[in-house]
């Protein structure tokens, strides 16, 4: 009678929205590569902590007051005066270093694996925006607390636009909205933080997946799944159905649905990740300084610069990078293009291999030094420049570029291992 | 339906214009959300020049007008003040003022428009506190230099021409602002002649 009364009640709805078939045809029934591994975690983790970043955000927009009057005071309300608003900050300062983590990780996963190349360009792209959107969103919203670090580190980013030439005088006063960092910077960015910028985060997930669902999940092999229709034997397909979408116009091999068997997995994950999440959380939401900097305890004051300004660890590369070229330009340009680049490795890797696993020494070496060289500058972002740190930051500077220049020259004639022609594990 | 032949030109003629004129409309639209980040009239005001009158300043003395929030100084220099800047080029950081802490017009000696009248922002590049002005009594801070400013905060020095002095934590010379004549007695902070 109960199930009757369900089933009656899904129909209803599949007459009128399709929800059993999407249902299908992006979990139930979604071929995905069977030999997924660590590196597949993070994917979903980033939208588990997207989902707290929205979530605690808008619990903290309750109580916050964005005005350069208010705004500082209001933080420490949060954290002293309203029921558990220290757990919702926490959770929100340190669900932005998560971000960072496993968007960091799950770029590398398709660094290695190829994921970026054709025919997923598209897939990298809307995710190299999406990080791009994380990272304005990052900076709007560290100037909300409205501390020393908060202020000047506005001061220090928004001036980089002044090194533009002709324009950036203008362009950076256009962007503060007066002449120095304001209560009028303090409420667009405000307005940015908790409504444009998320719609954009969210429109851009959404275009990430869908992207992502049209073509196919990239495997540690980095061998398709699906052949050519009627090219597959019944065992190589195996036992599972997959919505028609897929196996209409191709034969699948070696995948399984993505629920239950992905989903359970990724459970899994979300526990292991839970549990460093709040340790961090509970035990050092400030992270020693580098999750919550010291001087942003101190409220805005325009007229005293902090002794040593330091971005939050997750721009510390590309700082390090805008600080070891000793021309302002230059190194402004060098800053952009750090991230621009990355746009560009779907074009700039010409090999036809996508796994690190069947591709030649060269290219296993390149990418270890690259990842040093981004470990370094990171380090050297978050100290004080010496003669010596900065010679160090130069020549990882040229590492870090130097990855996409060597890729693009050796990537054109590469000597690869044979590919299996089924998925390994 | 009509059995009308299909005009394709005439089709793509209003299509094209159209567009257009719905680009222009857009374009149009955007204006007031572009221009409502530019600084209101209310930091407008609090922002505009000032203008200061300089007809009864005594020689040697220092005052102060406020712009922006900050202090700016308007200094009468005596010929002795600017014999003695000369001479300071070995115990300076950036003696000929390499680094953009001035406008192009304030990028000489004096790092001042006219070489008897200097003015400068009262704030020290190292960690922002106002420095004290010593007319007289600047040798105790640099032996043998009569005259300069003195940061009480953290001992950061500037001679005459706001040019910071070695070993001190102040990295550059004192900002000099944007300023003008409007005639011999008025000087107008803020703005560059011709931008007024």
């Amino acid at each position: 009678m109960l199930k009757k009364l369900v089933m009656g009640g899904i129909d209803w709805i599949d007459t009128r929205i399709p929800m059993t078939e999407t249902w299908n045809k992006h979990l139930a029934q979604y071929p995905t590569p069977v030999n997924f591994n660590f590196w597949y975690f993070f994917g979903s983790l980033a939208m588990l902590v997207l989902v707290n970043q929205l979530l605690t955000g808008i619990w903290l927009t309750m109580h916050y007051n964005p005005s350069a009057a208010g705004a500082f005071a209001s933080v420490e309300y949060i954290m002293r005066d309203v029921p558990y608003g220290w757990l919702l900050r926490y959770m929100h300062s340190t669900g932005a270093s998560a971000f960072f983590v496993v968007v960091y990780l799950h770029m590398f996963r398709g660094l290695i694996y190829g994921s970026y190349q054709k025919p997923r360009e598209l897939i990298w792209i809307f995710g190299m925006l999406i990080f791009l959107v994380l990272m304005a969103e990052a900076f709007m919203g560290y100037l909300l607390p409205w501390g020393q670090m908060s202020f000047w580190g506005a001061q220090v980013i928004i001036s980089l636009f002044g090194a533009i030439p002709i324009i950036g005088d203008d362009l950076t006063l256009w962007i503060r909205g007066d002449y120095v960092i304001s209560g009028a910077t303090l409420n667009r960015f405000f307005a940015l933080h908790v409504v444009a910028l998320p719609l954009a985060l969210v429109a851009l997930v959404f275009l990430h997946i869908v992207a992502l669902h049209e073509v196919g999940s990239n495997n540690p092999d980095g061998v398709e799944i699906k052949r050519k229709k009627g090219s597959a034997t019944e065992e190589e397909k195996g036992k599972f159905t997959f919505h028609k979408q897929y196996s209409g116009k191709k034969d699948i091999v070696d995948a399984i649905p993505f629920h239950p068997y992905f989903t359970v997995k990724d459970i899994m994950g979300v526990s292991f990740f839970l549990i460093c999440f709040c340790a961090v959380l509970f035990f050092i939401p400030e992270g020693g300084g580098y999750l919550l900097e010291a001087p942003n305890f101190e409220a805005a004051n325009g007229l005293k610069t902090p002794d040593h300004i330091a971005p939050v660890w997750y721009y510390t590369p590309y700082y390090a990078i805008l600080r070891a070229i000793p021309d302002k330009l230059i190194g402004v340009v060098f800053f952009g293009g750090s991230i621009a680049i990355l746009f560009l490795l779907p074009w700039l890797d010409r090999c036809k291999v996508k796994s690190i696993r069947y591709r030649s020494w060269k290219h296993k070496l390149n990418i270890t030094q690259f990842i040093i060289c981004f470990i370094v500058l990171g380090v050297l972002g978050t100290l004080v420049a010496t003669p010596l740190y900065t010679l160090i930051a130069q020549i990882a500077s040229v590492g870090y570029f130097g990855f996409f220049i060597a890729l693009f020259i050796y990537s054109k004639n590469e000597k690869t291992k044979p590919l299996p022609t089924r998925l390994t594990h | 339906m009509s059995n009308v032949p299909v005009n394709s030109g005439r089709r793509k003629f209003l299509t094209l214009t159209t567009g257009v004129v719905g680009a222009v409309g857009a374009a149009a639209v955007a204006v007031p959300f572009v221009k409502s980040w530019s600084p209101s009239e209310k930091a407008k005001a609090a922002g505009a020049p000032v203008s200061v009158n300089i007809s009864k300043i005594q020689p040697g003395q220092l005052i102060r007008v406020e712009w922006r929030g900050k202090p700016v100084w308007v200094v009468s220099r005596t010929q002795k003040v600017i014999e003695e800047l000369a001479t300071l080029d070995s115990k300076l950081r950036d003696p000929e003022s390499k680094e953009p802490q001035q406008p192009e017009y304030a990028t000489n000696a004096g790092r001042s428009l006219k070489p008897d009248l200097f003015l400068a922002v009262g704030i020290c590049t190292h960690l922002g506190c106002s420095p004290t002005y010593l007319p007289d009594s600047f040798n105790e801070q640099v032996e043998g230099v009569e005259s300069g400013f003195f940061c009480p905060c953290h001992g950061s020095k500037f001679d005459m021409a706001g040019r910071v002095f070695q070993n001190v934590p102040a990295p550059l010379n004192l900002v000099i602002p944007p300023h003008y004549y409007v005639d011999e007695t008025n000087i107008l902070i803020g703005v560059d002649k011709g931008d007024a």
